[in-house]
């Protein structure tokens, strides 16, 4: 389920109406991740304190987002543009893939949450689409 | 049998007890028909569902997505059995209609993703938690049927 022209357009239009909320979509999403499935917590023993309001999760939540608006602009070659952040995650971080599909959910969550207008089906599926071949191109060096 | 805390039954009854069943019921579904189109194949005889704005315009979606919200409020007065609450439900699904089990998640993620723009910031992670839990045991007693 490749990215066509469409969804290009799509989702750079959405990336520009909500990049400026980059850090709260990201900590939100990553904070009602590590609530509605709890396993996900095994990847962040290490962090003090796995509440929503823990410096911590918000911190990295926006950097994730960051990353994710980072790749909006690389849509024409995922796979390539994500090489160092596939490696980093398949031989350090050993994230299994299934959870960027659960991360993916509260991200469009999060977005219909705080941008319910601008939100409509139509630019979910692209979203959906691309979150899906960002995963894809994230687990490309996992073996 | 399911447990479910104070917190979960009580947030539970009041999201259903607030819900617009004639708007969220059509934007669930017709959001799940735009966003995986592999799931129309289960309404060849609504007519057009060309494009998105078909979809949405589509009266017999509307009416659909009206009548399946309102399936789950048995679940909603039952929480205690809602295996056995849907046990015929979940026979017409595979015997009858042929539906694939994982549509049902398919669903309920777009039913999620809708009453969480209709909430807004109402829909904290702890009431998504619990919505989601609740989905899940009715997706999971939907499915138990097939064999």
């Amino acid at each position: 389920m490749s990215l066509n022209a469409k969804d290009k357009s799509v989702v750079k239009a959405i990336w520009a109406k909500v990049s400026p909320k980059s850090a709260e979509i990201g900590a939100e999403a990553l904070a009602r991740m590590l609530t509605v499935y709890p396993q996900t917590k095994t990847y962040f023993s290490h962090w003090s304190d796995l509440s929503p309001e823990s410096p911590q999760v918000r911190a990295h939540g926006a950097t994730i987002m960051a990353a994710v608006g980072d790749a909006v602009g690389k849509m024409d070659d995922l796979a390539g543009g994500l090489i160092s952040l596939s490696e980093l995650h398949a031989f350090k971080l050993r994230v299994d893939p299934a959870n960027f599909r659960i991360l993916a959910h509260n991200i469009i969550l999060v977005l219909a949450m705080l941008f319910p207008a601008d939100f409509t089906a139509e630019v979910h599926v692209s979203v959906d689409k691309f979150l899906q071949n960002l995963a894809l191109a994230l687990s490309e060096r996992y073996r | 049998m399911v447990e479910w805390s104070d917190f979960e039954r009580a947030t539970i009854q009041d999201i259903f007890s607030k819900m617009e069943y004639e708007v969220v019921g059509p934007a669930a579904l017709s959001r799940c028909l735009v966003v995986y189109p592999w799931t129309q194949r289960y309404f060849g005889n609504f007519g057009n569902l060309y494009n998105a704005a078909a979809i949405i315009a589509n009266p017999l979606v509307a009416k659909h997505g009206t009548t399946i919200l309102h399936g789950l409020d048995r679940a909603v007065k039952n929480m205690d059995d809602i295996k056995a609450t849907y046990a015929e439900l979940s026979v017409l699904h595979s015997e009858k209609l042929h539906v694939d089990p994982d549509n049902f998640k398919l669903l309920s993620d777009c039913l999620t993703i809708v009453v969480a723009a209709k909430l807004g910031k109402d829909f904290t992670g702890d009431v998504q938690a619990a919505f989601q839990k609740f989905l899940a045991v009715v997706v999971s007693s939907l499915g138990r049927q097939y064999h």
